[in-house]
């Protein structure tokens, strides 16, 4: 774990998580500007880490009602505005880039955090971006393939010589700047079914697995897959961390996280995927063995032991500013992440 | 209520003949229905690639979003090798997992020979059951003899028909009415 600065000895890690989506409030009906929505998820990393969030990361995306198609730079803004609170991508579309440039942004953000930074790479959810930048979507799984190995052979030694399908071959090239202690945490974003948690254990690579909807058992084959592929390719699973990804929204008490949360979930998902979130499947999130993490501090507390028992898992990252959630609301949901929900999750997931 | 009827072949006259009579009925019987009429022989369609319906441009993205705003839909479909055209499969390509949620379908279905009755039936309604559709069960099949230059002039087919734009409606109405009190219910 040491490789992927994560002790253990400390608990699980609980990190927040934006894909930089830019929607208008549906309570209000209005749309801050996009300045100010990058301005805010800039804002939102000081405070993650005044409250003792572990991690903050930002997505990219390339499509409208997004604001972070430029997700290294607001990155690199992060680092400057914070001390000590990782710094890590959610995802970085690894396919659609030359991992030779996305190296060299995160290894520049890792030197301006003083060793904070890592990346998360995707394949991509939605695939306009392929079209944008350049690249056929018929190549959508061997780019990532062959560029998400690139990027970790980079990452394993300062000159590389390589070639490939998808980009001009490398002869001796020294890829520079190095990262503070050498090399970054390079994660495999995981989601769907567990074809993609298995490329992730095989490669013996740390795994961030995408848990939107339904129940926390159907994403423990996943994990199961993905340890039992690490130890197939002859990795070690216990050397290898896990995270997991949720829609999240805290209130004071499940009704009134419910009633809030159900029309941010629901317009997010209708402008940006064309299907709203069914009402009871929603009704249904409010289940301790369902993903889903909206309720009551209390709740949320008991789900998250449910599935750290369940996954044994090494960091949990919540979404909790999807769909146009107002700045006020993610303010105070950080400051209750802070005072109630991180102590008592430590407490019990801490090996002391 | 949006109601789309979808003529599901690029080829012939039958099924769109026979589309034209349903949403005819449609519009009688039930005025306050807004009737849109996609006709796959008027547009260009790309096949599926595998993106989401929304990242289409063009004839695909106005289909697509079209049958993704009805409340119901009209499905008019004829028999090719004993199975629906692959135009209209390539349509239920085109649209997202799950499209037909909330939504009510209906069928009609021409075919050359009543030895297709079951086509719609075994091949059809499993791909709009997967798809989440609250199936009007009872279809209406036409056969060849049915129809005379470019008419029904088969009495108990226009009968059928107007029976089906009648469940159409009264059935999408139902679920809607089950569904707002259900989700009144829930309390968020």
């Amino acid at each position: 774990m040491e490789k992927y600065r994560i002790d253990p000895r400390k608990g699980i890690e609980f990190g927040l998580y934006s894909l930089g989506d830019h929607i208008p409030n549906p309570h209000s009906g209005e749309r801050i500007s996009v300045q100010q929505r990058i301005d805010e998820i800039v804002e939102g990393a000081k405070l993650a880490e005044q409250t003792g969030i572990d991690v903050y990361s930002v997505g990219e995306s390339h499509q409208q009602y997004f604001i972070s198609q430029a997700h290294s730079v607001i990155l690199g803004a992060i680092a400057q505005a914070t001390e000590k609170i990782k710094i890590s991508s959610s995802a970085s579309i690894i396919s659609t880039s030359d991992p030779v440039r996305v190296y060299e942004d995160f290894a520049t953000i890792d030197l301006l955090s003083n060793g904070r930074a890592e990346i998360v790479a995707g394949r991509a959810s939605r695939i306009g971006l392929f079209h944008l930048l350049g690249y056929d979507v018929r190549n959508y799984e061997e780019l990532f393939e062959e560029k998400f190995e690139l990027l970790n052979l980079i990452n394993d030694s300062e000159r590389v010589t390589w070639s490939g399908q998808f980009r001009a071959p490398l002869e001796n090239a020294e890829i520079l700047p190095r990262p503070l202690n050498g090399s970054l945490p390079i994660w495999r974003a995981v989601g769907g079914p567990p074809a993609s948690a298995i490329k992730a254990g095989l490669a013996g690579v740390p795994m961030t697995l995408a848990t939107l909807g339904g129940p926390a058992s159907s994403f423990k084959i996943s994990v199961d897959a993905y340890r039992n592929a690490a130890s197939q390719s002859g990795f070690d699973p216990a050397e290898l961390p896990v995270a997991t990804t949720s829609l999240f929204y805290v209130a004071d008490t499940s009704q009134q996280a419910m009633k809030e949360a159900y029309p941010h979930v629901n317009i997010g998902m209708e402008l940006i995927n064309g299907r709203g979130y069914p009402k009871q499947h929603f009704a249904q999130g409010a289940d301790t063995r369902d993903v889903l993490m909206v309720g009551s501090p209390q709740q949320i507390i008991e789900k998250m032991l449910y599935q750290y028992e369940l996954f044994g898992h090494q960091r949990f990252l919540a979404q909790i500013e999807f769909g146009g959630v107002p700045f006020d609301k993610i303010r105070k949901m950080i400051e209750t992440i802070g005072t109630e929900i991180l102590p008592a999750i430590k407490k019990y997931t801490a090996k002391q | 209520m949006k109601i789309v009827g979808l003529s599901g072949s690029i080829v012939g006259s039958k099924t769109r003949t026979a589309m034209n009579d349903t949403l005819e009925s449609v519009k009688k019987h039930f005025p306050d229905t807004e009737v849109t009429l996609l006709d796959l022989a008027e547009y260009s369609l790309p096949f599926s690639d595998g993106r989401n319906y929304m990242e289409y441009e063009g004839d695909a993205a106005y289909v697509t979003r079209t049958i993704m705003e009805a409340d119901a839909l009209i499905i008019g479909t004829p028999v090719f090798q004993a199975s629906i055209p692959a135009t209209l499969k390539n349509i239920f390509d085109l649209l997202p997992v799950n499209a037909f949620r909330d939504k009510t379908v209906s069928i009609v279905v021409t075919a050359g020979s009543s030895k297709h009755y079951l086509v719609a039936e075994q091949q059809l309604k499993p791909i709009l059951a997967y798809m989440k559709a609250q199936i009007v069960q009872t279809y209406v099949f036409i056969e060849e003899k049915d129809f005379q230059r470019k008419e029904i002039v088969n009495d108990d087919v226009r009968f059928r028909i107007d029976r089906l734009a009648e469940d159409t409606v009264m059935l999408t109405e139902a679920y809607a009415k089950i569904r707002e009190e259900r989700e009144a219910k829930y309390d968020f």
